[in-house]
């Protein structure tokens, strides 16, 4: 099944090969990675979106923790998380379509950052799960160009 | 000696490192990115300095000194094709957890990502085989990261560590500073192992009433050994170990099973099919070990204590996983265990009852000198107390089952990665290491070639190796792989035409050599060579050609499965 793995790790330099050619090397399915700095700055954040039944993932959850830049691994999966992807895209602007476009816009709450006469670029913010749902509802106007974030992720806050 | 705080440059701050590691030997190759050091180094005096002739040499000569010593071994080495020659040997100690330094030269940090003369990005091409690896981009980050690197090759599972040193940072100066001591977040390795686990595994032990000790390099590594021969002993479980763990268990042992898995045993292999309890130690169920995982061991419950918790239920799926050093895990076992226990004289009877069934002995040749004889003969000549290097191949099989290995660190043999050109630069650097007990190295015709020219380094250094040359002239290993599955098409095994003179050729380097033909022949020469320690001694056993390894499980297969064939005639099935 699908895991969202959340890893902090030192922000240096080859960091991110490190993760990423461990998963090469050792087979498994990496299907999405984001990293970026958090409020230490000599620490990022990598969400990592991998795949694979219990066994797999221990081991991934092991190796993870094995490089010597992480400083700590976490399985988010089973825990309550926020999870979110960015997706922007650019579609094919016609006037037939025009109005349909603007309501799907407001169906998965995303914003217009650019307009131009033969096309409009979107953002959409949410689960992978919506951002794959959008995708699909505006494949039939046209993508003219398309960008996804991959997830990023972390706890829920505490009472 | 320099003083903290005092000003330096990149190559003095280098050599006072290793100095308060207290390197004493480095195996190296200059170059010019290493301008610097070298020029230091020709001031030093207490640290030394082997030349190789080849930087894999260094590298397998450092790791053929850890594991003689237990103490790391260091490699000093230039850019680019300097630094590219040690993959294979960073990639050996990597397999087989042995502690290295690698030290590299690089270009000017100005320059990297240039394409510069003698750049390689080494960092990148050995990430994946290191332990970890560093790039020194500011001299003042030097001696830190130099602790750094000893401190990670050294503590938890033990690996190499490379750190790559710009030309720039070894020519600049700063004021050194030496830290108290290494704190890296990301690295705490489980020492201790967790008590409620370890009474668990005593109890499982005490009523267990068919247990086998499955023991690999970790118990050697962790110095273990005393401690699994007491508990053996008090509680008469038989010990079977892995390629790498022989001598943790004296050999000569009745509860030594000698080694298990593909070329192991066949008692030790019964022994671990009809075991009640498993209790596998500083080993990793290698596919080497297992054979075919879902017949391997199916009626044990598996106590499995490994200081890498990778590699626990990686392979196969255990029963009570113990993460820990293996000397903490078995000394808690000792004190934890009840002083009665289960009697296991049947199990240890049916063990006996196998090995007389199948025992590891060889037909007698008449004239013709079998390897299986001149293993046993070096074992009984050394009183098994030799340090023995070999090289990979079917002379590195007859080696683990035909030399009775008495002492831990004994066995120095590439196992993870089956590295051909291991056997002569290693036996160099373990005899750097070792000077009380004799080093013997067992070699291939083939793994000769591929490191010889590190004859040099024997000679000049008057290295007192016996270097004992397997000649059948053939890849036998890969010959008898393709005589047993390949239809017996022989592709490019048989060396007899293109082979070397190798007397004339060991004789050309300067080193003292004969040719051994028959079992006669053979004694004198092995009784000769352990005699002289003026140098290295080089002896060639003109073997039987198309002799085979047996027993032998086929790769895939189950250990149940074993061929026996050739073994013993009267126990063929």
């Amino acid at each position: 099944m699908k895991h969202l793995i959340s890893v902090l790790v030192e922000n240096k330099f080859g960091t991110l090969n490190r993760v990423a050619a461990m998963f090469s090397a050792r087979g498994f399915n990496l299907e999405s990675i984001s990293i970026g700095e958090t409020e230490d700055a000599e620490v990022s954040r990598m969400t990592i979106v991998t795949r694979g039944e219990d066994r797999i993932i221990s081991q991934v959850l092991k190796q993870l923790n094995r490089l010597v830049d992480t400083i700590k691994v976490t399985d988010l999966t089973h825990q309550p998380h926020v999870e979110r992807e960015l997706l922007l895209m650019s579609l094919k602007l016609t006037k037939t379509a025009q109005h349909e476009i603007f309501e799907l816009i407001n169906v998965f709450k995303g914003k217009v950052v650019d307009i131009k006469q033969k096309s409009i670029t979107i953002e959409v913010i949410g689960s992978p799960d919506k951002i794959n749902t959008a995708i699909d509802l505006f494949r039939p106007f046209g993508i003219r160009e398309l960008a996804r974030s991959g997830a990023v992720a972390i706890h829920r806050g505490e009472n | 000696m320099h003083e903290q705080g005092q000003k330096l440059n990149g190559s003095e701050i280098f050599f006072e490192c290793l100095r308060r590691e207290n390197v004493e030997y480095i195996f190296g190759y200059p170059g010019g990115a290493l301008l610097k050091v070298y020029e230091t180094l020709h001031e030093v005096k207490d640290i030394k300095h082997i030349l190789v002739r080849h930087e894999q040499g260094a590298t397998h000569m450092a790791e053929g000194y850890a594991r003689a010593t237990g103490r790391p071994g260091v490699v000093l080495v230039t850019s680019g094709p300097g630094a590219t020659n040690t993959v294979t040997g960073i990639s050996n100690a990597y397999m087989d957890s042995t502690p290295m330094v690698v030290f590299t030269g690089q270009v000017p940090s100005t320059l990297i990502g240039n394409d510069a003369f003698q750049e390689a990005d080494i960092v990148g091409i050995t990430r994946p085989i290191t332990k970890h690896n560093f790039l020194v981009k500011d001299v003042r980050e030097l001696a830190a990261t130099i602790r750094k690197a000893f401190f990670l090759a050294t503590t938890g599972r033990p690996g190499p560590v490379l750190v790559d040193m710009p030309k720039d940072v070894l020519n600049a100066e700063c004021s050194f500073e030496w830290p108290d001591s290494v704190d890296i977040r990301g690295y705490k390795p489980t020492v201790k192992c967790h008590m409620n686990q370890v009474q668990k595994a005593a109890k499982m032990i005490a009523k267990a009433k068919r247990p086998l000790f499955y023991i690999g390099g970790g118990v050697i590594t962790a110095d273990a050994s005393e401690e699994l021969r007491q508990i053996a002993m008090a509680q008469n479980i038989p010990v079977t170990m892995t390629l790498q763990g022989l001598g943790a268990f004296p050999g000569d042992h009745p509860l030594s099973m000698g080694m298990l898995g593909m070329h192991g045993t066949f008692w030790a292999n019964q022994a671990v099919n009809n075991c009640d309890l498993l209790i596998a130690v500083g080993a990793r169920f290698d596919d080497r070990v297992t054979g075919k995982i879902d017949t391997f061991a199916t009626q044990a419950f598996k106590i499995h204590n490994d200081i890498d918790p990778t590699n626990v239920d990686k392979n196969i799926k255990v029963d009570l996983p113990v993460v820990g050093d293996a000397k903490d895990f078995l000394a808690s076992i000792l004190t934890e265990l009840p002083k009665n226990h289960e009697d296991r004289s049947a199990w240890i009877a049916q063990i006996m009852a196998w090995q007389e069934q199948c025992p590891m002995t060889y037909a007698d040749e008449g004239d013709s000198l079998k390897t299986e004889f001149v293993i046993d003969e070096v074992s009984k000549q050394t009183a098994g107390r030799a340090v023995v290097v070999t090289d990979v191949g079917q002379h590195q099989m007859w080696t683990a089952q035909y030399y009775k290995f008495t002492e831990p660190r004994s066995i120095i043999t590439s196992g993870g990665l089956g590295t051909m050109g291991f056997g002569l630069p290693a036996s160099i650097g373990a005899a750097f290491g070792v000077t009380d007990r004799p080093v013997v190295l067992f070699c291939g015709d083939g793994g000769l070639m591929m490191n010889i020219q590190e004859m040099v380094t024997a000679v000049h250094n008057k290295v007192p190796i016996k270097i004992f040359l397997i000649n059948n002239s053939y890849l036998g290993m890969v010959r008898q792989w393709q005589e047993l599955f390949h239809k017996e098409k022989y592709s490019f095994t048989d060396l007899e035409e293109s082979n070397p003179d190798f007397v004339k050729l060991a004789e050309a380097f300067g080193c003292r050599a004969v040719s051994a033909r028959t079992p006669d022949e053979a004694r004198i020469a092995i009784r000769e060579a352990l005699a002289y320690n003026d140098g290295p001694t080089f002896v060639e056993f003109r073997v039987i050609r198309k002799d085979m390894v047996f027993p032998m499980v086929p790769a895939g297969g189950s250990i149940s499965d074993m061929l026996l064939a050739r073994l013993n005639p009267k126990t063929m099935v």
